[in-house]
C-alpha cells in the first residue's frame, strides 16, 4: 500500500546518502596513507624545520610514501625531533637513506624528501624506531637572502 | 433502589487541587456509582475538566485519594497508570481524532496499540463501534470533512473501541446544534445501558443534563454545593442551586463584578 | 537596576527549566525498548517527511553553493596561478564547514518548523492528550520517531549536499572554467583526509542533527495550545536552532581543526 511506496523512496534516499559517502570516501578524499596498523615509525633530527607540519607528507621521488606524525624538541639538544609515519609496503629503505626538507613550488606547502641511498653488506635497512642520521635542514629564505647580501658585500 | 451495594467506580475523597496559588478545589469529595450516568455541572471556569483530568491521571492533586477500581490514581507509577487509563476513556470537547488518519483508522488506533488481534478481527470491531454511533458509512473519511457533530461521534466510537468500564464526555453537547444534541443525548445514555459503562458528564447545559443523568453534583466555588439525583436537585433549597439550574441572571452568583458602590462612582466625576 | 537583575534572573531561570524540559521529553521517548517492528510504518513515514521531502532543497542548495564556491574561488586562486587549487578549495569549504552548517540551517527552516508546528497543532486539538488518555505515551508514538528520523537523515542529507556541492564545482571550475578535470580530483584528493574532513564533517551534522530536530520538538511540545503560541513556537524553532547551529560549530571548528 502507501507503506510500501514510502518505503521505496525513503530506500532511494539513503542509497543516495549512500553514493553520496562513497563519493567522498573514493573520489574526494585520500583514504589515507597511513593506517595506524599497517605503518612503522622513523624518527629523524633537524637543524631547523621550517614549517614543517605535522602531516606533511614523507615523498620519494616525488610518490608518498608517508607522513610526518609529530614533531617535539629534543630537550637536551635543543634539536628539533620529527616522527614519520612510513606506510609497511615501503619497508626497505637503507640506513644510508638522507632526508631534506623541501617545498613544492615556490609559495607551496613543505614535505620531507626521502632520498634512498646505496645498499651494500654493511648497511642495514631502516626498521621501526631507528633514526635517520643524515638530515638536512629546511632552507630559510631570510637567512639564504641574507647570506646572498652577504656575500655580495665581500666582492 | 440499591445504589449502596456495589462500590462506587470512582471515588473522589478530600481532594485538594492548586493551580499555582489559586485554589481549583478545597477538600471536595464525590463518589460515581458503577453503571450510571453521573453529571458534574457548574459555571464555567470552576475547572470542570481539570476534574476529568485528575481521574485520568494526566495532573496530580495537591492531596486526597482518586480511587478509581481499587487503585489511588495519584499514587500510581507511570506503568500502573496507563494500566489503569485502558479501563477508562475520555471523550474531548474538540473530539481530539487524529487529523492524519482516517475515520477508520481512528477507531482502529486504540485497538491496534493494545491488542494483537488479527486485522479481520479490528475491523469488525471497528464497523460495530461505527454502527453505534452512526457512522459506518464515514468510516473512510478524514476527520477534516466530518461536521463538529459527526467528529463527537467518531470520538466517541474511538473512546469505547475498547470497551472500557469509565467513559468521561468533557462538555460534549458544547456548540452542538439541537438535532446532533439530541443525537448524542441518545447515545450516552443508550451506550451507557448496553454496554454496562459508568458515564461521567461534564457539562454546564442545564436541560440535556437533568434528562439523562442518574445523579449530579453541582460545583461552584471550589466544592461541592449540591448533589442529588435530578429530581431531589429541582427541589434542593440551596439557593445558588436554584439560580444555577434555572438560569437565573441574578442571585448568590451576583451579575455585576464586584465594584464601588454605582451612585457614588457616578457622583466622582463632578468633582 | 533591580529590575533588570530580576529579568536576567527570570529568564535564566525559564531557560535552564526549558533545557529541563528538553531532556526530560528526549529521555522519556528514548527509554525503554523502541518498538521497532510494531512502529515500522510510523518510522517510515516520519523518515519520508523529514528526509526525503527535504531533498529537493537541499540538492539544489548544494548545487549553488558549489557553483558559486568554484566561481568565487577560481577568481582569487587565478591571480595567483593557482587554479589547480580549485578542487581542494571547493571541498574543503564544503566538508568541513558549509555543507554541515548550510544543511542544518535549511533543516532548520524546512523540517524543524515543520515538526514544531505539526506537534504545537496536535497539542493545541488534544490529539496529545487524548492519546495518553488511550494509554498511549505521545513521548514514544509522536516524538521518538520524529527524533529518529531527524537525528538519522540530517547527516544524511548533508553528505548529499556535500556530494552535489563539489560536482557543481566541477560544472562551473573544470565545464565552464576550464580548469583541467584531473586536477580538479586529484589535487583534491591529495588535500582531502577522509578521517580529518569528511568524517569530521560528519560528526559535526550530528552534532547539528540532535541539536535541531530536539529544538523543533521540544518548541512544539512545549508550545501554547494556541495559533499564536504555535506561530511563536515556529518563529523561536528556526531561530534557536540557528543560533544554536552557529554557536555550536564555532565551539566544534575550534576542537576539530583549531589545534
Amino acid at each position: 500500500m502507501t507503506t510500501r511506496k514510502l518505503e521505496i523512496l525513503v530506500g532511494a534516499f539513503v542509497a543516495l546518502a549512500i553514493a553520496a559517502l562513497l563519493l567522498l570516501a573514493m573520489k574526494v578524499a585520500n583514504t589515507g596513507v597511513t593506517g595506524s596498523d599497517q605503518s612503522y615509525k622513523l624518527y629523524a633530527k633537524f637543524d631547523n624545520i621550517g614549517g614543517l607540519k605535522v602531516r606533511s607528507p614523507v615523498k620519494v621521488g616525488g610518490v608518498v610514501v608517508g607522513r610526518v606524525a609529530s614533531i617535539q624538541l629534543d630537550p637536551e639538544a635543543f634539536q628539533p625531533v620529527v616522527t614519520l609515519e612510513i606506510n609497511s609496503s615501503y619497508s626497505n629503505f637503507p640506513e644510508t637513506s638522507s632526508l631534506s626538507i623541501l617545498t613544492s613550488g615556490l609559495l607551496g606547502e613543505q614535505y620531507i624528501g626521502l632520498q634512498p641511498g646505496f645498499v651494500d653488506e654493511n648497511v642495514e635497512i631502516l626498521a621501526d624506531g631507528d633514526y635517520i642520521e643524515d638530515t638536512k635542514a629546511a632552507i630559510v629564505l631570510e637567512e639564504l637572502i641574507g647570506q646572498f647580501l652577504f656575500n655580495r658585500g665581500n666582492q | 433502589m440499591g445504589n449502596t451495594v456495589a462500590e462506587p467506580l470512582v471515588n473522589i475523597q478530600n481532594l485538594i487541587f492548586r493551580r499555582g496559588e489559586r485554589v481549583i478545589y478545597d477538600d471536595m469529595s464525590m463518589q460515581f456509582s458503577r453503571g450510571k450516568v453521573t453529571a458534574i455541572m457548574g459555571p464555567s471556569g470552576i475547572g470542570k475538566t481539570t476534574l476529568l483530568r485528575l481521574i485520568g491521571g494526566q495532573l496530580k492533586p495537591d492531596s486526597g485519594h482518586i480511587w478509581f477500581d481499587g487503585v489511588d490514581i495519584p499514587a500510581l507509577g507511570r506503568n500502573d497508570l496507563y494500566q489503569a487509563r485502558k479501563k477508562m476513556s475520555m471523550l474531548f470537547q474538540s473530539g481530539a481524532l487524529f487529523s492524519d488518519m482516517s475515520v477508520f483508522d481512528n477507531v482502529a488506533f486504540p485497538i491496534r496499540e493494545h491488542t494483537k488481534l488479527p486485522e479481520e478481527i479490528i475491523r469488525m470491531m471497528v464497523l460495530m463501534k461505527l454502527e453505534a454511533v452512526g457512522l459506518r458509512g464515514a468510516r473512510d473519511l478524514m476527520p477534516g470533512e466530518l461536521s463538529g457533530g459527526m467528529a463527537r461521534r467518531a470520538a466517541l466510537a474511538r473512546a469505547i473501541a475498547l470497551d472500557p468500564q469509565l467513559i468521561m464526555y468533557d462538555e460534549p453537547f458544547a456548540g452542538q446544534d439541537p438535532i446532533s444534541m439530541g443525537v448524542i443525548v441518545r447515545l450516552i445514555r443508550s451506550l451507557n445501558d448496553a454496554l454496562g459503562l459508568t458515564s461521567i458528564v461534564v457539562s454546564h447545559d442545564v436541560g440535556e443534563v437533568m434528562s439523562i443523568a442518574d445523579y449530579v453534583y453541582v460545583v461552584a466555588e471550589r466544592r461541592v454545593i449540591g448533589h442529588g439525583t435530578p429530581q431531589q436537585l429541582r427541589e434542593h433549597d440551596s439557593p445558588l442551586v436554584q439560580q444555577f439550574l434555572q438560569g437565573l441572571a441574578d442571585g448568590p452568583v451576583p451579575f455585576h463584578f464586584k465594584a464601588a458602590d454605582y451612585a457614588g462612582e457616578l457622583m466622582e466625576l463632578k468633582d | 537596576m533591580l529590575d533588570k537583575l530580576q529579568q536576567l534572573g527570570a529568564a535564566t531561570i525559564a531557560s535552564v527549566q526549558g533545557f529541563g524540559r528538553a531532556a526530560l521529553m528526549v529521555f522519556g521517548a528514548l527509554w525503554g525498548r523502541p518498538r521497532f517492528v510494531k512502529a515500522w510504518p510510523l518510522y517510515i513515514k516520519q523518515f519520508y517527511v523529514v528526509g526525503v521531502l527535504s531533498l529537493l532543497i537541499i540538492v539544489v542548495s548544494g548545487l549553488f553553493i558549489g557553483m558559486v564556491l568554484a566561481l568565487q574561488g577560481y577568481t582569487v586562486l587565478s591571480k595567483f596561478g593557482a587554479e589547480q587549487m580549485l578542487g581542494p578549495l571547493v571541498a574543503l569549504s564544503l566538508l568541513r564547514e558549509l555543507g554541515p552548517v548550510v544543511t542544518a540551517l535549511l533543516f532548520a527552516g524546512r523540517a524543524g518548523s515543520a515538526l514544531t508546528a505539526e506537534i504545537g497543532l496536535m497539542k493545541a486539538t488534544e490529539q496529545l492528550s487524548g492519546m495518553e488518555m488511550m494509554a498511549v505515551d505521545p513521548l514514544r508514538r509522536v516524538i521518538a520517531p520524529r527524533f529518529w528520523a531527524g537525528v538519522v537523515c540530517m547527516p544524511l542529507l548533508a553528505l548529499i549536499f556535500n556530494a552535489v556541492g563539489i560536482l557543481g564545482g566541477h560544472l562551473v571550475g573544470v565545464d565552464w572554467l576550464g580548469v583541467d578535470a584531473g586536477g580538479y580530483w586529484s589535487a583534491m584528493q591529495a588535500n582531502v583526509d577522509l578521517q580529518e574532513d569528511v568524517l569530521n564533517g560528519v560528526i559535526k551534522s550530528m552534532v547539528f542533527a540532535f541539536l535541531v530536530t530536539v529544538i523543533a520538538l521540544h518548541k512544539g511540545f512545549d508550545a501554547v495550545p494556541t495559533s499564536e503560541g504555535i506561530s511563536q513556537a515556529t518563529t523561536q524553532t528556526v531561530v534557536t536552532a540557528s543560533l544554536a547551529v552557529l554557536g555550536f560549530d564555532f565551539v566544534l571548528t575550534a576542537v576539530m581543526f583549531g589545534g
